[in-house]
């Protein structure tokens, strides 16, 4: 018989990656990573213009950047309204997420789809949406304003988020814990929310990125006393032509890899405990 | 931590004080909005201390009674109370119940030890006294040594083990079973109906079980309710279901039976087929539906065979029968009969002492009138 002896070869994996489909991985890691190849260093260049490649090294775009007052201002700003819009876009999306996975029907299913809407709207319309409303509410230049604007759109990622984490835990799990005399609330907090806790801070994470790099709200709700990092980049570009915006795009970069890399390294070890 | 003999000995004995709650279900109904209710008016009284065992085909309501019971349910109609206080409209985390689940219901999150103390650490518990209490329940369940386990490193039985130690840790005032073991394998099963009876019998607390297993029901159970479309079929105990039905569900979901459906006819003595049986008022049963609609049942053990007319014992109700297949069992046989002119299937149990059958053995069925029961056949 002639399949014998290939049947007594070793069996292919079943989930065994092409070479081709390596490839194309490689490319588009490529693809996402050099414009960052290309920031970072520019950033350490002595060229007063954007020059690539770079001539020379220094470090006095980076000390343009932390030596100037309204790079830093900007920078603060950023790190305050991603911060509290984290806190705030959990704690609403979280919720959100709960409250839509104990409802069935067309409400939930509606109230869910409208949740989301930020995510898919074209952010020009949602920018310009704020900045009317805001306007009339006084809201515009200010922490508050760029929070809640900032909130709306990464609720989305955080109902997502949390709402898969929550589909992975046993209805009964919340029965039982009412049985062994917990209220709703101490179950939430002792059963639901360890069990859900990485969706809920992958939420947190994606919240503060969005925050932290989004440019089309922050720049209809900047004001001259108050604006986020993102906008201090586009004036930079548009009103000096500062090359010190390659040391904060460096910053940038490295600032929300920190973010997103932290957390799987800190997990990483807990597991190896 | 180390305890003196003499503590451990006081101390097991006020964890298993004996008694236990009364829990009485008055007019109880729950109606989901589907064509019938799922509960239709059921009274029941579970007597302190006793193994109440709800059994029932799924979907016959047994497990939304339970649930009624430990508050995850609200009542459409009825009360519900626990030694006389009404708890309707108690939520389930002041019921002061313990819950068993089928798939056990542990926290992933927490290992054996964080578990069983989780009931105690809610009721703010001394820590010293919860170390205490989680190492005396895990031993009662004998899973002494894993207390720093997670659940995932854990079998089936024993995690439902750690789960009846939860549920009993916090000296609830009645356990509530919902099938608990049927996700386990034959062998385990076994294995913690014995547990789960012993428990019953240290902690002496009422237990309410539910299973749609009738041997399950059978060796747990003091009483058993027996469930069907909504309503308690009957409720006995076990020898009373299955030796005393009162109905043809009854009949036919405990053991076995021989079946003669008589519909409407007067019970002082039936003709069947042409066959004129005896019928002994004692074994009429007292279900009113029995004057309407009434069938005969027989235990394949009290039904014997013949090879004539002549071998049947004078006053014996008897009637032509075939045998269709012979199984073999080990200590006894059954004949498959077809019974009659129709050729009813049924059941005898024969000892292989008393000779061979054969396929197409034509053969004399009989049993006396008092190993007969008169059921409602609604």
């Amino acid at each position: 018989m002639r399949a014998g002896p290939a049947a007594r070869r070793r069996p292919a994996k079943v989930d065994a990656v092409g070479w081709w489909l390596k490839a194309f991985g490689g490319l588009v890691v490529v693809f996402f990573i050099l414009p960052t190849l290309f920031v970072i260093p520019m950033s350490f260049g002595e060229s007063t213009t954007f020059q690539f490649p770079p001539q020379g090294f220094t470090l006095r775009l980076y000390e343009n950047f932390f030596t100037n007052p309204v790079w830093l201002a900007s920078l603060g700003n950023s790190f305050i309204v991603a911060t509290l819009t984290a806190l705030l876009a959990t704690t609403v999306g979280t919720a959100a997420a709960v409250a839509l996975s104990r409802m069935e029907g067309r409400l939930a299913r509606f109230v869910r789809t409208l949740l989301m809407v930020p995510i898919v709207a074209p952010a020009i319309v949602v920018a310009v949406a704020v900045y009317i409303a805001f306007l009339g509410w006084q809201l515009t230049g200010t922490v508050a304003g760029y929070v809640l604007a900032h909130t709306a759109i990464a609720v989305p990622y955080v109902l997502v988020s949390v709402t898969g984490a929550l589909g992975g835990i046993d209805p009964q799990l919340l029965r039982a814990a009412a049985s062994l005399g917990s209220p709703p609330w101490r179950a939430f907090l002792r059963v639901t929310m360890p069990l859900i806790s990485r969706g809920v801070l992958t939420g947190a994470i994606f919240s503060f990125i969005v925050s932290f790099d989004e440019v089309v709200l922050a720049l209809f709700l900047r004001s001259p006393v108050f604006h986020t990092m993102p906008v201090q980049m586009y004036n930079s570009v548009t009103v000096e032509i500062d090359p010190t915006i390659s040391a904060a795009s460096s910053l940038m970069v490295v600032a929300t890899t920190i973010v997103f890399v932290l957390p799987q390294l800190l997990r990483g070890r807990a597991r190896r405990r | 931590m180390t305890t003196t003999p003499e503590t451990t000995v006081r101390d097991a004995g006020s964890a298993r004080t004996p008694g236990g709650t009364e829990i009485r279900l008055e007019h109880v109904t729950k109606d989901f909005g589907l064509a019938s209710p799922a509960v239709d008016d059921i009274s029941l009284t579970i007597e302190p201390g006793e193994f109440m065992t709800f059994l029932g085909p799924s979907g016959s309501g047994k497990t939304t009674t339970l649930n009624l019971i430990a508050g995850f349910e609200t009542l459409t109609a009825g009360t519900i109370s626990l030694n006389g206080v009404d708890v309707s409209d108690v939520p389930p985390h002041r019921r002061n119940l313990g819950m068993l689940f089928q798939n056990y219901a542990l926290f992933p999150h927490m290992t054996v030890a964080q578990n069983v103390a989780y009931p105690l650490r809610e009721r703010k518990v001394d820590k010293r006294e919860i170390a205490r209490k989680v190492a005396e329940v895990l031993e009662l369940v004998q899973l002494t040594g894993r207390d720093d386990h997670y659940p995932a490193q854990l079998s089936g039985g024993q995690q439902q083990r750690v789960a009846l130690a939860r549920a009993i840790v916090f000296e609830p005032r009645a356990l509530l079973l919902d099938e608990p073991l049927g996700a386990l394998d034959r062998n385990l099963r076994a294995a913690l109906q014995t547990e789960i009876r012993r428990i019953h019998r240290e902690v002496g607390s009422t237990f309410v079980f539910v299973t749609h297993d009738q041997e399950e029901a059978m060796s747990l159970s003091d009483r058993i309710a027996l469930f069907n479309k909504g309503r308690i079929e009957q409720v006995g105990t076990p020898q009373q279901l299955y030796a005393e039905p009162e109905t043809l569900f009854a009949a036919r979901f405990l053991g076995d039976s021989n079946v003669f459906e008589l519909g409407r006819s007067a019970l002082d003595g039936v003709t069947w087929e042409g066959e004129s049986w005896a019928v002994d008022p004692a074994t009429v049963s007292p279900h009113p539906g029995v004057k309407e609609n009434s069938a005969i049942v027989v235990r394949p053990e009290d039904v014997q065979v013949a090879r004539s007319r002549a071998d049947v014992p004078v006053g014996a109700n008897a009637l032509r029968a075939t045998v269709r297949d012979v199984e073999y069992l080990g200590s006894y046989r059954t004949l498959l009969l077809a019974l009659g002119e129709a050729g009813l299937p049924g059941r005898v149990r024969v000892n292989p002492l008393d000779g061979d059958y054969t396929i197409g053995d034509e053969l004399v069925a009989w049993w006396r009138p008092r190993a007969q029961r008169v059921v409602a056949a609604a």
